[in-house]
């Protein structure tokens, strides 16, 4: 579903990703750790299409088109979808506005007819029962004043909404405390399904005690250091990072 | 000072023909308005009050006081100004016009000042001119000095309005016509306990150049709720300057709302003097720009007396190579004390070539208040940008969408529903333009 190979990035003359390789096939869990610093932001970031990043060499491919040259409105339509670490307001505009926008841009995208409002407020309700939600942020201006809780909720509301196939989470574990942890994390194994990829991105490794990944990768210093099965998480809450990039450097 | 002179001049033929049956009072304040006018002349941008407005195109237009239109828009005509069939008064080039107009006259009053005048001269009389002080405002005197004809709106204690009574003051210019000045006085008292929504809608039948000098004054009772609303949609060549000024009494309630799109120069002043403990005032107001439109806000909330609270909302969409201006004065008077007072103003730049200047002013006496401010002037947010793209929203409607919500940020603080429609609408097409 997802193949990077080489891919260098740079921002503002900086490189921050030196050649990261990495393959995503349908309907995996994969799990992207490392150090504050790394650039695992950056690569979710450079994947949705943010254009303050450059790509200086390799290449990226979602269902065997060129992920790159697709403006970020288009690689959501074909089905990617961002939750961002640190989401956004959108003053004077309700999220549930908001995401009827979003939900009919891709439908548009994919020749299906828009949704009206009542239409839409039906399957938002669907959705929400699915992953156990009330509406209480539906009527609220998108992320204005929401809690930190709040707003990482409102990023996976929007990944159940808006059905994507390839998931990409930054940090949504930041800032969260374990009941809220456990919310999301229960929201999105409820998402899980064999052809919808997730890549987790994650400092530490309490979210994997709830999201069981199926490949673990350590990113540093601009690259993929190390890959491994779940137990590689574990391996890394024990002994933290600095083997890892102690022995990157030395190879 | 020719243009004051002309000015002047006209003051004495209205004041020998058409003011000429006035009691004595309303004389008396008329030359008054006149005297001070004539001290004051127009203002100038060294003056701080007006250092960003110049009036100069004003001044050097030639117009000639309106006098009561000899033709009548049809109803169709005014229909899409019109909030529905609720009681109102439409006014043409200042003057009412009764067959378009339902006025109220059982307890509640909703009238001419001119009738008023004749029918409750005493009621009147007791609020004209007491809060739209025009010491240090030309604009308010030579209102003043003009008094004739406007709204008058008379909410007895504890009485209640339900719908919201409509104000339509239209201009009906014509290309090659005679450049009008109209200077519409409105007078909205609301008493003790009592409770009404106003909605003041300025706007134009055709395209042309003239002049609107209005001034509102508002007095809300102990305890009453007072919903104003105004909206300026003038003519893109109007030159439209206008003052309202609130007086709230203990515990009044206010929503003063004000929305601006119209004129090529657009001044409003707006005041609320909170005389009473336990007042509660919301300022939330909107100006949608283009072109080479001028428009200057200049606010001034008043914390006469202490437990009062207020906030004040102002948020400016520019774009083309128009100015907006927000200037945000709050006094807190010496034993004002647990005033709570918040001012915020933003602006949105969608051209380069847009501009915007944002000044709060605060003026504290008191020690115990909780006084906050905040101002931007920007383009959209590219981080908020690239989140909607990010959604699948294409880059030029996650833009307008952006901009709408800027907007709609102050039209959802709005309760009349058809209204708030109306001025979704006109920001709608705003931004498609």
């Amino acid at each position: 579903m997802l193949e990077v190979r080489g891919l260098h990035v740079a921002v503002n003359g900086t490189e921050i990703l030196r050649g990261v390789d990495l393959s995503v096939k349908a309907g995996e869990v994969h799990a992207i750790m490392g150090p504050n610093g790394s650039g695992k932001s950056t690569l979710t970031q450079v994947l949705a299409g943010h254009p303050a990043y450059t790509v200086t060499a390799g290449t990226a491919t979602y269902d065997g088109k060129d992920l790159l040259a697709l403006k970020p409105e288009e690689r959501a339509r074909e089905g990617l979808f961002l939750a961002f670490q640190y989401p956004v307001e959108i003053r004077g505009i309700t999220n549930s506005y908001f995401l009827r926008s979003a939900v009919n841009a891709v439908r548009k995208h994919r020749g299906q007819e828009e949704l009206d409002p009542l239409d839409f407020l039906q399957v938002l309700e669907d959705k929400l029962k699915a992953i156990g939600w009330d509406d209480t942020l539906m009527n609220r201006p998108v992320n204005e004043g929401f809690s930190g809780g709040e707003k990482k909720r409102n990023e996976i509301l929007q990944l159940a909404v808006l059905e994507p196939r390839l998931a990409l989470l930054d940090e949504t574990d930041s800032g969260l405390d374990i009941d809220a942890l456990k919310t999301v994390a229960h929201a999105v194994n409820k998402l899980r399904a064999p052809d919808r990829s997730f890549v987790i991105v994650t400092h530490y490794q309490r979210l994997l005690n709830f999201i069981t990944p199926d490949v673990v990768h350590v990113l540093a210093d601009g690259r993929i250091v190390k890959s491994g099965g779940p137990d590689l998480a574990h391996e890394l809450e024990a002994k933290g990072y600095d083997w890892l990039r102690a022995g990157a450097m030395v190879s | 000072m020719v243009a004051v002179e002309r000015l002047v001049e006209a003051y004495r033929a209205f004041a020998a023909n058409g003011a000429s049956g006035a009691p004595a009072w309303l004389k008396e304040l008329r030359d008054g308005g006149i005297a001070r006018f004539g001290e004051l002349g127009f203002p100038t941008t060294k003056q701080e009050a007006w250092r960003f407005t110049s009036v100069a195109a004003l001044t050097e237009t030639a117009f000639e006081l309106a006098h009561p239109a000899s033709r009548i828009p049809h109803l169709d005509a005014i229909q899409p100004f019109l909030l529905g069939d609720g009681p109102r008064l439409v006014f043409v080039n200042g003057f009412l016009v009764r067959s378009l107009s339902t006025p109220l006259l059982d307890g509640v009053r909703l009238d001419s000042l001119a009738q008023a005048l004749v029918d409750t001269p005493d009621l009147v009389r007791q609020h004209l001119g007491k809060y739209a002080g025009f010491a240090d405002r030309p604009f308010a005197a030579l209102n003043t000095a003009f008094v004739r004809d406007g709204a008058f709106v008379y909410v007895p204690a504890k009485a209640t309005v339900k719908e919201p009574i409509q104000l339509l003051f239209l201009a009906t210019p014509s290309n090659g016509g005679a450049r009008l000045v109209a200077h519409p006085r409105n007078l909205i008292v609301i008493e003790r306990e009592a409770r009404a929504t106003v909605v003041e809608t300025y706007a134009a039948l055709g395209d042309g150049v003239y002049w609107t000098n209005a001034v509102t004054e508002v007095v809300a009772g102990d305890g009453a709720r007072v919903d104003c609303y105004r909206v300026q949609r003038e003519s893109d060549r109007a030159y439209h300057v206008a003052v309202t000024d609130v007086h709230q009494g203990r515990d009044s309630t206010v929503n003063l709302h004000a929305v601006s799109f119209g004129g090529v120069l657009a001044r409003h002043d707006l005041r609320g003097t909170l005389a009473g403990p336990g007042g509660y005032l919301i300022l939330n107001g909107l100006y949608v720009l283009a072109g080479e439109q001028h428009a200057d806000h200049h606010t001034s909330i008043d914390h006469a007396a202490p437990h009062c609270e207020s906030h004040e909302y102002f948020n400016g969409v520019l774009d083309g190579r128009s100015r907006g201006i927000f200037n945000g004065r709050i006094i807190v008077r010496p034993g004002a004390q647990k005033t709570d007072s918040k001012q915020t103003n933003n602006n949105l730049l969608l051209s380069r070539d847009a501009h915007a200047d944002s000044q709060p002013q605060l003026e504290i006496y008191a020690d115990d208040v909780k006084c906050t401010h905040g101002s931007t002037v920007g383009p959209l947010d590219p981080k908020a940008l690239f989140y909607l793209r990010s959604r699948g929203i294409g880059e030029a409607e996650a833009r307008r969408l952006m901009t709408y919500g800027f907007a709609a940020e102050i039209l959802n603080r709005m309760d009349v529903a058809p209204l708030r429609a109306q001025l979704d609408r006109i920001v709608r097409a705003r931004l498609a333009e």
